[in-house]
Protein backbone atom coordinates (compact mmCIF):
# COMPACT_ATOMS: atom_id res chain seq x y z
CA UNK A 1 0.00 0.00 0.00
CA UNK A 2 1.48 3.24 -1.35
CA UNK A 3 -0.92 5.71 -0.42
CA UNK A 4 -2.20 6.85 3.11
CA UNK A 5 -6.17 5.20 4.01
CA UNK A 6 -7.32 8.72 3.20
CA UNK A 7 -5.54 8.76 -0.21
CA UNK A 8 -7.20 5.81 -1.34
CA UNK A 9 -10.52 6.42 -0.15
CA UNK A 10 -10.08 9.73 -2.51
CA UNK A 11 -9.46 7.61 -5.30
CA UNK A 12 -11.88 5.41 -4.68
CA UNK A 13 -14.55 8.20 -4.89
CA UNK A 14 -12.80 9.53 -8.23
CA UNK A 15 -12.54 6.10 -9.79
CA UNK A 16 -16.60 5.66 -8.70
CA UNK A 17 -17.71 9.19 -10.11
CA UNK A 18 -15.89 8.59 -13.01
CA UNK A 19 -17.87 5.23 -13.82
CA UNK A 20 -20.99 7.01 -12.19
CA UNK A 21 -20.63 9.91 -14.80
CA UNK A 22 -21.02 7.19 -17.66
CA UNK A 23 -23.73 5.30 -15.95
CA UNK A 24 -26.03 8.52 -15.11
CA UNK A 25 -25.58 11.04 -18.13
CA UNK A 26 -27.62 9.69 -20.69
CA UNK A 27 -30.83 9.26 -17.58
CA UNK A 28 -29.79 12.63 -16.77
CA UNK A 29 -29.77 14.17 -20.12
CA UNK A 30 -32.77 12.03 -21.08
CA UNK A 31 -35.38 12.01 -18.09
CA UNK A 32 -38.05 9.83 -18.22
CA UNK A 33 -41.03 12.47 -17.93
CA UNK A 34 -39.62 14.05 -21.24
CA UNK A 35 -40.07 12.17 -24.77
CA UNK A 36 -36.70 11.68 -26.07
CA UNK A 37 -35.39 12.55 -29.58
CA UNK A 38 -36.24 10.20 -32.17
CA UNK A 39 -32.63 9.96 -32.81
CA UNK A 40 -32.28 8.42 -29.46
CA UNK A 41 -34.96 6.44 -29.26
CA UNK A 42 -33.60 5.07 -32.63
CA UNK A 43 -29.68 4.55 -30.97
CA UNK A 44 -31.51 3.23 -28.07
CA UNK A 45 -33.49 0.25 -30.36
CA UNK A 46 -30.33 -0.47 -32.15
CA UNK A 47 -27.55 -0.07 -29.94
CA UNK A 48 -28.08 -3.45 -27.63
CA UNK A 49 -27.18 -5.94 -30.92
CA UNK A 50 -24.50 -3.44 -32.23
CA UNK A 51 -23.19 -3.56 -28.21
CA UNK A 52 -23.35 -7.54 -28.07
CA UNK A 53 -20.71 -7.35 -31.15
CA UNK A 54 -18.32 -4.68 -29.57
CA UNK A 55 -18.23 -6.91 -26.05
CA UNK A 56 -17.80 -10.11 -27.82
CA UNK A 57 -14.91 -8.84 -29.67
CA UNK A 58 -13.63 -6.62 -26.73
CA UNK A 59 -13.64 -9.91 -24.93
CA UNK A 60 -10.95 -11.67 -28.02
CA UNK A 61 -9.03 -8.17 -28.25
CA UNK A 62 -6.17 -10.29 -26.16
CA UNK A 63 -6.39 -13.18 -28.62
CA UNK A 64 -3.13 -13.12 -30.53
CA UNK A 65 -3.49 -14.61 -34.15
CA UNK A 66 0.01 -14.79 -34.89
CA UNK A 67 1.55 -16.80 -32.14
CA UNK A 68 0.44 -20.27 -31.01
CA UNK A 69 -2.16 -21.31 -30.45
CA UNK A 70 -3.35 -18.59 -32.83
CA UNK A 71 -6.76 -18.48 -31.10
CA UNK A 72 -7.90 -21.83 -32.27
CA UNK A 73 -9.26 -22.74 -28.44
CA UNK A 74 -11.25 -19.57 -28.57
CA UNK A 75 -12.59 -20.76 -32.42
CA UNK A 76 -13.72 -23.86 -31.41
CA UNK A 77 -15.45 -23.18 -28.19
CA UNK A 78 -17.57 -19.94 -30.00
CA UNK A 79 -18.42 -22.54 -32.55
CA UNK A 80 -19.34 -25.52 -29.71
CA UNK A 81 -21.17 -22.57 -28.58
CA UNK A 82 -22.99 -21.66 -31.91
CA UNK A 83 -24.07 -25.24 -32.29
CA UNK A 84 -25.05 -25.99 -28.95
CA UNK A 85 -27.38 -22.86 -29.37
CA UNK A 86 -28.91 -23.76 -32.44
CA UNK A 87 -29.32 -27.42 -31.44
CA UNK A 88 -30.77 -26.96 -27.47
CA UNK A 89 -31.30 -23.59 -27.74
CA UNK A 90 -31.01 -23.43 -24.08
CA UNK A 91 -28.58 -20.27 -22.35
CA UNK A 92 -27.09 -22.22 -19.95
CA UNK A 93 -26.25 -25.28 -21.72
CA UNK A 94 -24.88 -23.38 -24.41
CA UNK A 95 -22.01 -20.81 -22.12
CA UNK A 96 -21.33 -24.15 -19.76
CA UNK A 97 -20.85 -26.45 -22.33
CA UNK A 98 -18.91 -23.50 -24.38
CA UNK A 99 -16.64 -22.44 -21.07
CA UNK A 100 -15.96 -26.44 -20.75
CA UNK A 101 -14.79 -27.25 -23.71
CA UNK A 102 -12.26 -24.16 -23.58
CA UNK A 103 -11.18 -25.35 -20.05
CA UNK A 104 -10.28 -28.62 -21.40
CA UNK A 105 -8.87 -27.32 -24.28
CA UNK A 106 -6.29 -24.65 -22.74
CA UNK A 107 -5.25 -26.89 -19.97
CA UNK A 108 -4.78 -30.14 -21.65
CA UNK A 109 -4.35 -29.84 -25.66
CA UNK A 110 -2.91 -26.11 -25.70
CA UNK A 111 -1.17 -26.04 -22.77
CA UNK B 1 -49.68 -4.95 1.18
CA UNK B 2 -46.15 -5.88 2.27
CA UNK B 3 -46.73 -9.70 1.46
CA UNK B 4 -47.95 -9.64 -1.90
CA UNK B 5 -45.03 -7.20 -2.37
CA UNK B 6 -43.23 -9.54 -0.83
CA UNK B 7 -44.35 -12.59 -2.91
CA UNK B 8 -44.13 -10.54 -6.12
CA UNK B 9 -40.21 -10.24 -5.45
CA UNK B 10 -39.72 -13.21 -5.15
CA UNK B 11 -41.14 -14.61 -8.13
CA UNK B 12 -39.05 -12.42 -9.89
CA UNK B 13 -36.20 -13.27 -8.48
CA UNK B 14 -36.82 -17.06 -9.17
CA UNK B 15 -37.19 -15.87 -12.53
CA UNK B 16 -34.30 -13.69 -12.73
CA UNK B 17 -31.31 -15.91 -11.02
CA UNK B 18 -31.09 -18.52 -13.51
CA UNK B 19 -30.21 -15.57 -16.27
CA UNK B 20 -27.39 -14.92 -14.03
CA UNK B 21 -25.93 -18.12 -13.11
CA UNK B 22 -23.02 -17.48 -16.01
CA UNK B 23 -22.38 -13.97 -13.98
CA UNK B 24 -22.30 -15.83 -10.76
CA UNK B 25 -19.45 -18.07 -12.26
CA UNK B 26 -17.75 -15.17 -14.01
CA UNK B 27 -17.57 -12.76 -11.67
CA UNK B 28 -16.55 -15.07 -8.63
CA UNK B 29 -13.57 -16.03 -10.68
CA UNK B 30 -12.47 -12.39 -11.90
CA UNK B 31 -14.03 -10.98 -8.64
CA UNK B 32 -11.14 -13.61 -6.38
CA UNK B 33 -8.35 -12.56 -9.32
CA UNK B 34 -9.29 -9.15 -8.04
CA UNK B 35 -8.95 -9.57 -4.52
CA UNK B 36 -5.87 -12.01 -4.87
CA UNK B 37 -4.20 -8.63 -7.19
CA UNK B 38 -5.00 -6.20 -4.61
CA UNK B 39 -3.76 -8.08 -1.40
CA UNK B 40 -0.46 -8.65 -3.39
CA UNK B 41 -0.13 -4.58 -3.91
CA UNK B 42 -0.33 -4.86 -0.01
CA UNK B 43 -4.39 -3.77 -0.09
CA UNK B 44 -5.97 -5.96 2.29
CA UNK B 45 -9.88 -7.30 2.78
CA UNK B 46 -11.54 -3.51 3.53
CA UNK B 47 -9.97 -1.94 0.31
CA UNK B 48 -11.04 -4.56 -2.30
CA UNK B 49 -14.51 -4.94 -0.91
CA UNK B 50 -14.82 -1.15 -0.66
CA UNK B 51 -13.52 -0.44 -4.36
CA UNK B 52 -15.86 -2.98 -5.18
CA UNK B 53 -18.76 -2.14 -3.34
CA UNK B 54 -18.41 1.65 -4.13
CA UNK B 55 -16.69 1.80 -7.84
CA UNK B 56 -18.29 -1.57 -9.36
CA UNK B 57 -16.37 -1.22 -12.41
CA UNK B 58 -14.62 -4.49 -13.32
CA UNK B 59 -12.18 -4.11 -15.87
CA UNK B 60 -11.66 -0.40 -14.49
CA UNK B 61 -10.67 -1.85 -11.09
CA UNK B 62 -8.08 -4.33 -12.42
CA UNK B 63 -6.72 -0.53 -14.56
CA UNK B 64 -7.01 1.32 -10.94
CA UNK B 65 -4.55 -1.12 -9.63
CA UNK B 66 -1.84 0.74 -11.12
CA UNK B 67 -2.85 3.76 -9.84
CA UNK B 68 -3.33 2.70 -6.33
CA UNK B 69 0.72 1.93 -6.88
CA UNK B 70 1.74 4.98 -7.91
CA UNK B 71 1.57 8.64 -6.74
CA UNK B 72 -1.32 10.33 -5.65
CA UNK B 73 -3.81 12.04 -8.27
CA UNK B 74 -7.45 11.49 -8.09
CA UNK B 75 -7.82 13.86 -11.09
CA UNK B 76 -6.23 11.62 -13.81
CA UNK B 77 -8.02 8.44 -11.85
CA UNK B 78 -11.29 10.07 -12.22
CA UNK B 79 -10.85 11.25 -16.18
CA UNK B 80 -9.32 7.33 -16.77
CA UNK B 81 -12.27 5.91 -15.30
CA UNK B 82 -14.56 8.12 -17.71
CA UNK B 83 -12.60 6.75 -20.58
CA UNK B 84 -12.34 3.44 -19.84
CA UNK B 85 -15.93 3.32 -18.54
CA UNK B 86 -17.32 5.46 -21.91
CA UNK B 87 -19.33 2.62 -23.25
CA UNK B 88 -21.86 2.57 -20.66
CA UNK B 89 -23.38 5.35 -22.28
CA UNK B 90 -24.73 3.38 -25.17
CA UNK B 91 -25.93 1.12 -22.17
CA UNK B 92 -27.37 3.91 -20.62
CA UNK B 93 -29.09 4.61 -23.97
CA UNK B 94 -30.33 2.07 -24.40
CA UNK B 95 -32.00 1.15 -21.54
CA UNK B 96 -33.63 4.64 -21.00
CA UNK B 97 -37.09 2.71 -22.29
CA UNK B 98 -36.74 -0.52 -20.32
CA UNK B 99 -35.78 1.99 -16.79
CA UNK B 100 -38.88 4.28 -17.24
CA UNK B 101 -41.32 4.42 -14.48
CA UNK B 102 -39.51 2.06 -11.95
CA UNK B 103 -39.42 4.19 -9.26
CA UNK B 104 -36.71 4.60 -6.78
CA UNK B 105 -35.24 1.44 -8.05
CA UNK B 106 -34.15 2.89 -11.11
CA UNK B 107 -31.25 4.72 -9.48
CA UNK B 108 -29.64 1.42 -8.50
CA UNK B 109 -30.13 -0.03 -11.01
CA UNK B 110 -28.39 2.85 -13.08
CA UNK B 111 -25.36 2.93 -10.61
CA UNK B 112 -25.02 -0.68 -11.18
CA UNK B 113 -25.30 -0.82 -14.50
CA UNK B 114 -22.21 -3.12 -16.24
CA UNK B 115 -21.56 -4.98 -18.95
CA UNK B 116 -22.99 -8.17 -17.65
CA UNK B 117 -26.33 -6.51 -16.33
CA UNK B 118 -26.85 -4.59 -19.30
CA UNK B 119 -26.39 -7.67 -21.43
CA UNK B 120 -28.68 -9.57 -19.79
CA UNK B 121 -31.34 -7.05 -18.75
CA UNK B 122 -31.02 -5.80 -22.78
CA UNK B 123 -32.01 -9.24 -24.12
CA UNK B 124 -34.04 -11.01 -21.81
CA UNK B 125 -37.60 -9.63 -21.61
CA UNK B 126 -39.51 -9.92 -18.10
CA UNK B 127 -42.23 -12.86 -18.57
CA UNK B 128 -45.50 -11.96 -18.40
CA UNK B 129 -46.77 -12.51 -15.04
CA UNK B 130 -43.72 -11.06 -13.55
CA UNK B 131 -43.28 -7.44 -12.26
CA UNK B 132 -40.37 -6.01 -14.13
CA UNK B 133 -39.50 -4.19 -11.56
CA UNK B 134 -38.54 -6.35 -9.66
CA UNK B 135 -37.05 -8.54 -12.58
CA UNK B 136 -34.51 -6.02 -13.78
CA UNK B 137 -33.81 -5.50 -9.73
CA UNK B 138 -33.20 -9.29 -8.99
CA UNK B 139 -30.50 -9.07 -12.08
CA UNK B 140 -28.63 -6.16 -10.91
CA UNK B 141 -28.88 -7.12 -6.85
CA UNK B 142 -27.56 -10.38 -7.91
CA UNK B 143 -24.55 -9.64 -10.38
CA UNK B 144 -23.91 -6.65 -8.25
CA UNK B 145 -23.61 -9.34 -4.79
CA UNK B 146 -21.55 -11.79 -7.08
CA UNK B 147 -19.05 -9.02 -7.64
CA UNK B 148 -18.87 -8.18 -4.11
CA UNK B 149 -18.46 -11.44 -2.96
CA UNK B 150 -15.87 -12.70 -5.21
CA UNK B 151 -13.70 -10.12 -4.39
CA UNK B 152 -14.16 -10.65 -0.94
CA UNK B 153 -13.67 -14.08 -0.92
CA UNK B 154 -10.17 -13.85 -3.37
CA UNK B 155 -9.37 -11.32 -0.43
CA UNK B 156 -9.47 -13.59 2.31
CA UNK B 157 -8.84 -17.18 1.01
CA UNK B 158 -7.38 -16.64 -2.65
CA UNK B 159 -4.33 -18.69 -2.33
CA UNK B 160 -5.73 -21.18 -0.55
CA UNK B 161 -8.06 -22.29 -4.39
CA UNK B 162 -5.96 -25.22 -5.63
CA UNK B 163 -8.38 -26.29 -8.30
CA UNK B 164 -7.25 -25.42 -11.64
CA UNK B 165 -9.83 -22.75 -12.39
CA UNK B 166 -7.73 -21.37 -15.88
CA UNK B 167 -10.33 -20.89 -18.61
CA UNK B 168 -13.02 -20.67 -16.26
CA UNK B 169 -13.20 -16.80 -17.17
CA UNK B 170 -14.07 -17.82 -21.01
CA UNK B 171 -17.81 -17.95 -19.31
CA UNK B 172 -18.42 -14.01 -19.63
CA UNK B 173 -16.78 -14.26 -22.94
CA UNK B 174 -19.37 -17.31 -23.95
CA UNK B 175 -21.93 -14.71 -22.20
CA UNK B 176 -21.52 -12.48 -24.48
CA UNK B 177 -21.65 -14.83 -27.34
CA UNK B 178 -24.49 -16.15 -26.67
CA UNK B 179 -27.00 -13.05 -26.18
CA UNK B 180 -25.07 -11.97 -29.14
CA UNK B 181 -26.55 -14.82 -30.74
CA UNK B 182 -29.87 -14.35 -28.93
CA UNK B 183 -29.90 -10.38 -30.25
CA UNK B 184 -29.32 -12.07 -33.60
CA UNK B 185 -32.80 -14.34 -33.71
CA UNK B 186 -34.49 -10.89 -34.79
CA UNK B 187 -33.88 -10.27 -38.64
CA UNK B 188 -33.94 -7.22 -38.10
CA UNK B 189 -31.27 -6.85 -35.48
CA UNK B 190 -28.40 -8.69 -37.61
CA UNK B 191 -27.50 -5.65 -39.81
CA UNK B 192 -26.97 -3.97 -36.19
CA UNK B 193 -24.81 -6.69 -34.41
CA UNK B 194 -22.66 -7.02 -37.62
CA UNK B 195 -22.03 -3.16 -37.61
CA UNK B 196 -21.15 -3.73 -33.85
CA UNK B 197 -18.43 -6.35 -34.86
CA UNK B 198 -17.17 -5.03 -37.67
CA UNK B 199 -16.17 -1.40 -36.36
CA UNK B 200 -14.93 -2.87 -33.20
CA UNK B 201 -12.48 -5.10 -35.32
CA UNK B 202 -11.22 -1.84 -37.23
CA UNK B 203 -11.10 -0.27 -34.38
CA UNK B 204 -8.66 -3.34 -33.07
CA UNK B 205 -6.92 -3.13 -36.12
CA UNK B 206 -5.54 0.85 -36.24
CA UNK B 207 -6.15 1.28 -32.36
CA UNK B 208 -4.63 -1.79 -30.52
CA UNK B 209 -5.79 -3.69 -27.94
CA UNK B 210 -6.14 -1.22 -25.13
CA UNK B 211 -7.70 1.64 -27.12
CA UNK B 212 -10.11 0.17 -28.97
CA UNK B 213 -13.15 1.11 -27.20
CA UNK B 214 -13.60 4.73 -27.62
CA UNK B 215 -12.81 4.55 -31.35
CA UNK B 216 -15.45 1.66 -32.12
CA UNK B 217 -17.82 3.51 -29.71
CA UNK B 218 -17.40 6.39 -32.46
CA UNK B 219 -17.48 3.99 -35.51
CA UNK B 220 -20.85 2.48 -34.57
CA UNK B 221 -22.60 5.61 -33.86
CA UNK B 222 -21.10 7.23 -37.34
CA UNK B 223 -22.66 3.99 -39.11
CA UNK B 224 -25.90 3.72 -37.22
CA UNK B 225 -26.51 7.36 -37.37
CA UNK B 226 -26.01 7.03 -41.20
CA UNK B 227 -28.13 4.31 -41.27
CA UNK B 228 -31.19 5.85 -39.25
CA UNK B 229 -30.68 9.03 -40.93
CA UNK B 230 -32.15 7.86 -44.05
CA UNK B 231 -34.98 5.52 -42.48
CA UNK B 232 -36.68 8.45 -39.66
CA UNK B 233 -36.22 11.61 -42.59
CA UNK B 234 -37.58 9.30 -45.55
Amino acid sequence: MLLTPTQTVIMILAIALGSMTTRFTPFFLFPEHKEPPKIITYLGRVLPPAMMGLLVVYCLKGVSLKTAPHGIPELIAILVIVALHKWKNNVLISIGGGTLVYMVLVQTVFR
Amino acid sequence: MNETKNKSFQKAFSAAFPHTIPVLTGFLVLGMAYGVLMQTKGYGTLWSVLMSAIAFCGSMQFVAITLLTAAFNPLQAFLLSVMVNARHLFYGISMLEKYKGLGKVRAFLIYTLCDETFSISSSVTPPEDIDRKYFYLSISLLDYLYWVLGTFLGSVLGNFVTFNTKGLDFVLTALFVVLFLEQMKKIENRIFGLIGIACTVVALVFFGASNLVIPAMILILLVLLGMGRKKICC
